[in-house]
């Protein structure tokens, strides 16, 4: 089958992390915390190197758009066996700003550009849980769609996705070329081998910026505050269903 | 009634024995459900053999394990209940016995205590109010933290009084110039962390059991962990504590000043004395400042000599980063597989296994001595295959799996851990020769620990209890070790299963002024009785 595959790697706080807000109530504080590749972004990488493996895919080239950083999980996909890599540099601030709708032309011209067969992404990003990247990408393209993939197949010339639903699980014939997006179960990723780091730093990265790819980054959106979610109050004990009732009544909620 | 369940019962369905010393005198029918020689077995098959209680299998258990005589201490009475209940309300003073069960088994499921009654003091006064009493009454107590011991010191062996901490959890200030915690023995490791991380400061210990483990319980165990490496041990990091004695007394040994030679430092007397010569309330705890950057590298070894070489070119080449140094073999790992399903971090399999983490200030800085210093050990072929981890998830993942080796061996059935200081050189040798020397007779013989500080765990794994194995280990894992001059507990503590053997690490001339300081500090000997010194 041989395709080329361009797969996508957000730049996240890692989700070890504790997320704080910021006393200005602006956004949350990102300076010196830890950042890593989105969970489900590992295991886009993941199973396209398995796909390489499997002789599906010839090529993998590793895309993250974001602040100078990125090329250190850019690093991290192609230690995991990306052949390439391109980092798309949007500075911190105008970072903040950016939506799916941008990424989303951004990668649909990158595909373009670089004769992508399958695009794989991470189903959604851990930060903004927006779950719309892979959608856009593939509405941009006009090209089929499969997201929530746990299983990707070949069937003949075409895929054969078994797909995450609500009611449990359903498999559809894609067309290639495809946008499919990354559900939890498709994968468990690998750790990158010492063998493979060392390799990974002498593997070419290209810069370009959202101007090159004539994508227009001006904001659709803007933060009016960003604050922690209500703390959780105590609750009250009571001693039989009859005072439960009482306390009931007495709140207004019966 | 006695249900066909309250009897152990081997696999063959022969009902064990009838011991014929039971005592009559606990004021319980000895057929009734909660008697502490007889375990409530349910149908589960590895809970059957796990919660046999090592202390009721007769002569042919170590001596070491059977449960020591009872001293002689008052019994409990209804008026000693009516007396805790005016001090601490009822709520705080627990006699139903489902209620109690929970702080009457160790973790590991293998000891079983009698306790009657558990006591939930909120603070200081309210342990020397009950010690207090105790004193008078010549009632015997056993104080207990998170539970999270495994050498029985928490678990009372007759029908001590339980005197939990765990309601003891106020964090009383941190000073954040100085990096000094202030707190109730009662605070749980990880809360503590937690409470610290708004002033980028950590708890100077990490032990698997962080989430539930107490400072006090820590302080009175002088618990070790993954990073002693780094940090030192208790001795060096707590500056101050308050401690509660036999008979009540409030000693104050608080300070919270780094530097401190006004006198004898009599709090080191209470950091590792297992809480048989006062009951630790408060602590004052240096902390060191979080590190800004964390790395690990996990990798695979293919034998024991280049596990030695990696290690001793980790001290030169990581130096002030390292942070933790940890080996374990491939018996463990498997065990980790088969019984927890967890993955490993490299994909081929190696006889040892090591991890080791940096901590420092600089990523940038601190990534780059360890990939210069893998390479390097990847080129002289101490090292064969591994990976690196920066992103906090794969660290905490690849921490997790270290921190879950007690459970995963636990799953074989019924898990018997030997924590020993030994030279570095006898750690895989020590192993083997268990191996062989138990045959058949153990399911599982592995071996990991903190290569840093020269303690192994050394882990005897069986399908179902067998006295047989143990009285086959045991002396002779001790002797083992006493004849290279080690340490038959390195961080473990004696607790109640280990203290008869002191003397392979002690000079009797030792233990006998240790009995004379406990005579000192607690003449009527209530204060966690039965643990750590041996009787004469």
């Amino acid at each position: 089958m041989a395709m080329r595959a361009l797969v996508g790697c957000k730049r996240v706080i890692d989700y070890a992390v504790k997320v704080r807000v910021k006393p200005d109530k602006t956004g949350v504080v990102i300076d010196g915390v830890k950042h890593s590749m989105n969970p489900f972004d590992e295991i886009a990488v993941e199973e396209a190197v398995r796909m390489k493996e499997k002789k599906l895919v010839s090529e993998i080239v590793a895309v993250s758009c974001g602040p100078a950083q990125c090329q250190e999980t850019l690093r991290t996909a192609m230690a995991m066996g990306a052949d390439k890599a391109i980092h798309v540099e949007i500075p911190a601030k105008e970072f903040e700003l950016v939506q799916p709708i941008h990424i989303a032309k951004i990668l649909a011209k990158l595909a373009t550009d670089v004769k992508a067969d399958v695009v794989i992404l991470g189903k959604q990003a851990i930060d903004d849980d927006c779950n719309q990247t892979a959608q856009m990408t593939a509405a941009f393209l006009d090209w089929p769609q499969a997201v929530f993939a746990a299983k990707i197949e070949k069937d003949g010339d075409s895929l054969a996705v078994t797909r995450e639903i609500d009611g449990g699980t359903e498999t559809i014939k894609v067309n290639v070329p495809a946008v499919i997006s990354a559900d939890l179960r498709l994968n468990e990723p690998r750790y990158a081998t010492l063998p493979n780091i060392m390799k990974a730093k002498k593997k070419p990265m290209e810069k370009k910026t959202a101007k090159d790819l004539g994508v227009d980054l001006t904001p659709r959106i803007q933060v009016i505050s960003v604050e922690d979610p209500p703390v959780r109050e105590a609750g009250q004990k009571v001693d039989d269903v009859d005072q439960l009732i009482t306390k009931l009544k007495g709140l207004g909620r019966i | 009634m006695i249900s066909f369940r309250s009897f152990v019962v081997r696999p063959s369905s022969k009902l064990l024995f009838f011991p014929k010393h039971v005592p009559r005198q606990y004021g319980k029918s000895v057929f009734s459900k909660t008697s502490a020689y007889y375990e409530q077995i349910s149908s589960n098959p590895i809970r059957m053999a796990s919660t046999t209680s090592t202390r009721m299998m007769g002569s042919s258990m170590p001596e070491s394990r059977k449960r020591a005589k009872r001293g002689e201490y008052s019994q409990l009475e209804s008026d000693d209940i009516s007396h805790f209940s005016n001090l601490l309300g009822k709520h705080r003073v627990i006699t139903n016995e489902s209620e109690i069960e929970g702080y009457n088994v160790d973790w590991l499921r293998a000891i079983k205590g009698q306790s009657r009654l558990v006591l939930r003091p909120k603070n200081t006064n309210e342990v020397s109010k009950i010690m207090t009493y105790c004193y008078e009454r010549n009632l015997a107590v056993v104080p207990q933290g998170g539970n999270t011991g495994i050498a029985g010191g928490g678990i009372a062996v007759h029908d001590e009084i339980v005197i939990s901490t765990s309601l003891m959890n106020q964090i009383v200030d941190v000073d954040e110039w100085s990096g000094i915690l202030v707190c109730q023995s009662g605070c749980v490791l990880e809360t503590l962390n937690e409470h610290l991380s708004q002033y980028d400061l950590i708890v100077p210990l990490d032990l698997g059991a962080k989430e539930s483990c107490q400072l006090g319980g820590n302080v009175s165990t002088n618990a070790g962990g993954l990073r002693v490496l780094r940090y030192g041990s208790l001795h060096s990091s707590v500056v101050g504590c308050e401690v509660v004695l036999a008979d009540g007394t409030i000693l104050d040994c608080m300070n919270t000043m780094k530097k401190d030679n006004t006198g004898y430092h009599l709090k080191h007397l209470f950091i590792g004395s297992e809480g048989t010569l006062g009951i630790v309330t408060k602590v004052a705890i240096q902390c060191p400042p979080k590190p800004k950057a964390v790395n690990l590298a996990f990798v695979g070894i293919n034998n024991f000599q280049n596990v030695l070489e990696t290690f001793r070119l980790a001290k030169r080449d990581l130096g002030e980063v390292l942070s933790a140094c940890e080996y374990l073999d491939q018996e463990t790992l498997s065990a980790v597989f088969e019984n927890l399903q967890l993955k490993s971090p490299i994909e081929s399999s190696f006889p040892f296994y090591m991890m080791i983490e940096t901590s420092g200030s600089n990523g940038k800085h601190d990534e780059e001595k360890l990939s210069m210093f893998l390479e390097k050990a990847m080129s002289k072929e101490f090292v064969a295959d591994g990976t690196i981890a920066s992103q906090p998830s794969h660290i905490k993942n690849i921490w997790n799996i270290r921190e879950r080796f007690p459970e995963a061996l636990l799953k074989d059935g019924h898990l018997t851990v030997y924590d020993f200081s030994i030279p570095l050189e006898s750690f895989n040798e020590m192993v083997e020769e268990t191996r062989s020397h138990l045959g058949p007779l153990a399911k599982r013989v592995t071996g990991f620990g903190h290569l840093g500080d020269g303690n192994l765990h050394l882990n005897v794994t069986m399908e179902e209890f067998n006295p047989a194995t143990l009285a086959k280990a045991e002396p002779f894992v001790y002797n083992y070790v006493a004849q290279r001059k080690g340490s038959i507990s390195s961080e473990h503590g004696l607790g109640s299963i280990k203290r008869d053997y002191i003397y392979h690490s002690k000079s009797p001339q030792a233990v006998s002024y240790m009995r004379e300081l406990k005579r000192l500090l607690d003449p009527k000997g209530i204060l966690n009785p039965y643990k750590v010194i041996p009787n004469k």
